[in-house]
């Protein structure tokens, strides 16, 4: 990976991509009412509590949605194009948006992988089966 | 009662030379003119934002720069609904009688004032920067990934969206300030190169320069009885995603605060001004509110009820997608052509007998929402 200079200065997001460059994607559950949240706040916004645990997910799920990009926001994401940014239902609850494999259709069911793009790794689903 | 007493405008594309102030000043002193109003009448002043000059105090840089002092003045941003936001707070001050005159503008030279690159990076931003920009995410794939969900989720076509952008050029060609005036086809369009499937390039709206601004006040002025009868907002996420109900954005529970401080209903409008930065989010719009039924925004495309003549008249200037997007001032330009329908001085553009309109923008990616109702009287 090169040098990450745009991973976050919060640190539950740099926790949380530190966790994808070892394979775990991670949500928040609240210790207090149990509802799960996507993305990591620190908080919980369904009862407001400030107990919340960092869980890991199983790294499986459904596409709600997907868009293939054909045109990148950088130059230096042109040679990564055209690539597939979904937004994943995870089977715990939350729905997360990540990178896909471009042939998946909405209602596919997907499992995790980590894959080079840009700065870092990122989270990438493919099919399941 | 607050009236839309002048408005004004510059053309809308590229501009050589131009500056956000310059754009500013030039649509200020039209809106002025316009009202028969003179800076030391202008006593409240509200602007946007500009990409191309973030500066912490553009409402106070813009008052200098045209000689109003205000009693009130400050910049606010909600994204692409920042222009009827500002319409609705200019409301407030003169019905709550904290001002006469309000001048609102919004103004940036957003398509020479930075590269293409520049724009659409700082564009993306709109995105969760930790959660969603490092994912190579742009404002397209954003509403990419809207229009993927909703056309599945409610039987949408291509085509559908494409009969949209095919209304919005076809109206733009009949003012003379808009962007994009070369009629398209809804082949064309479907043709046109990909950008975030299943949006293509027509199916976006430009990048332009331009300078727009109204001016609200307490009383009305003899050339343009418009006033501001209701308005609404709903803010329900700023993240795609942390969107939750694709039938239900937000679009509807603005529209219907609106009409509920209008005392009004959708029967009611004769004029629709609705917020267009992509043919999707024209479509979710119109179909939320209930101006057309679920996936029925393109049929109403194709049968011409969006037309000057048809019962539906929409963006007669040409909307986002083809008048322009200049960024505030795009959707501020909705509520401009509103006034002038609703004032019957649209020129070649002017439907018969508009007499109730209906303004909505949307901010973000369906993330804010505010929406109006105006009436001539
Ligand atoms: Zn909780």
């Amino acid at each position: 990976m090169t040098e990450a200079t745009n991973v976050s200065a919060d640190p539950i997001a740099r926790d949380w991509w530190a966790g994808i460059a070892e394979g775990r994607i991670g949500y928040e559950a609240c210790t207090d009412c149990g509802a799960a949240q996507f993305y990591p706040r620190g908080h919980c916004t369904a009862c407001g509590s400030a107990k919340v645990a960092m869980r890991t997910a199983a790294g499986t799920g459904t596409i709600f949605s997907i868009t293939v990009v054909h045109r990148p926001p950088s130059a230096a994401l042109q040679p990564f194009a055209p690539y597939a940014i979904a937004l994943v239902d995870l089977d715990e609850g939350v729905r997360m948006m990540a990178h896909a494999d471009p042939s998946l259709a909405i209602g596919a069911r997907v499992r995790a992988t980590v894959a080079p793009f840009g700065d870092r790794a990122v989270p990438r689903f493919v099919a399941a089966a | 009662m607050a009236f839309i007493s002048g408005v004004g405008n510059t053309r809308y594309g590229k501009i050589d030379g131009s500056t956000t102030m310059s754009l500013a000043a030039a649509a200020a002193q039209a809106a002025m003119a316009d009202a028969g109003l003179k800076p030391q009448d202008i006593d409240g002043l509200l602007t946007g934002y500009a990409t191309t000059m973030p500066h912490i105090m553009l409402a106070t840089v813009i008052a200098e720069r045209l000689g109003v002092q205000p009693a009130y003045a400050h910049a606010l941003q909600a994204g692409g609904a920042t222009g009827v936001a500002m319409a609705m707070l200019a409301k407030i001050l003169v019905d709550g009688g904290r001002c006469r005159a309000v001048l609102i503008v919004a103004a940036e030279n957003r398509a020479s004032g930075q590269s293409r690159d520049q724009a659409i990076q700082t564009l993306a931003q709109a995105g969760h920067p930790d959660y969603e920009v490092p994912y190579g995410a742009t404002i397209p794939a954003y509403y990419g990934l809207l229009a993927a969900r909703y056309m599945h989720q409610f039987g949408v076509t291509d085509e559908d969206l494409a009969e949209l952008a095919v209304v919005m050029r076809r109206h733009a060609g009949r003012h003379p300030d808009a962007h994009l005036r070369t009629p398209i086809t809804a082949a064309e369009v479907m043709a046109s190169k990909p950008i975030a499937l299943p949006l293509r390039l027509l199916d976006c709206c430009p990048v332009s320069d331009g300078g727009i601004a109204a001016i609200i006040t307490r009383e009305p002025t003899a050339a343009a009885r418009v006033r501001i009868r209701g308005a609404g907002q709903a803010h329900l996420h700023q993240h795609i995603s942390c969107a939750r109900d694709w039938a239900a954005m937000g679009a509807k529970a603005s529209a219907d605060r609106a009409f509920a401080d209008a005392g009004m209903r959708t029967a009611d409008i004769d004029y629709l001004a609705v917020y267009d930065s992509f043919t999707i989010t024209l479509a979710m719009l119109l179909e939320e509110i209930g101006f057309v039924r679920r996936a029925g925004a393109g049929e109403a495309a194709r049968a011409g009820r969006f037309d000057v003549d048809g019962d539906l008249p929409l963006n007669t200037h040409g909307g986002l997608l083809s008048f322009g997007h200049c960024g505030v001032g795009g959707g501020l330009a909705h509520l401009v052509e509103t006034q002038r329908q609703l004032a019957g001085r649209a020129d070649g553009r002017q439907v018969k007998d508009a007499t109730v309109g209906f303004v909505h923008g949307d901010g973000g990616v369906m993330s804010s929402h505010v929406s109006m109702v105006l009436e001539r009287v």
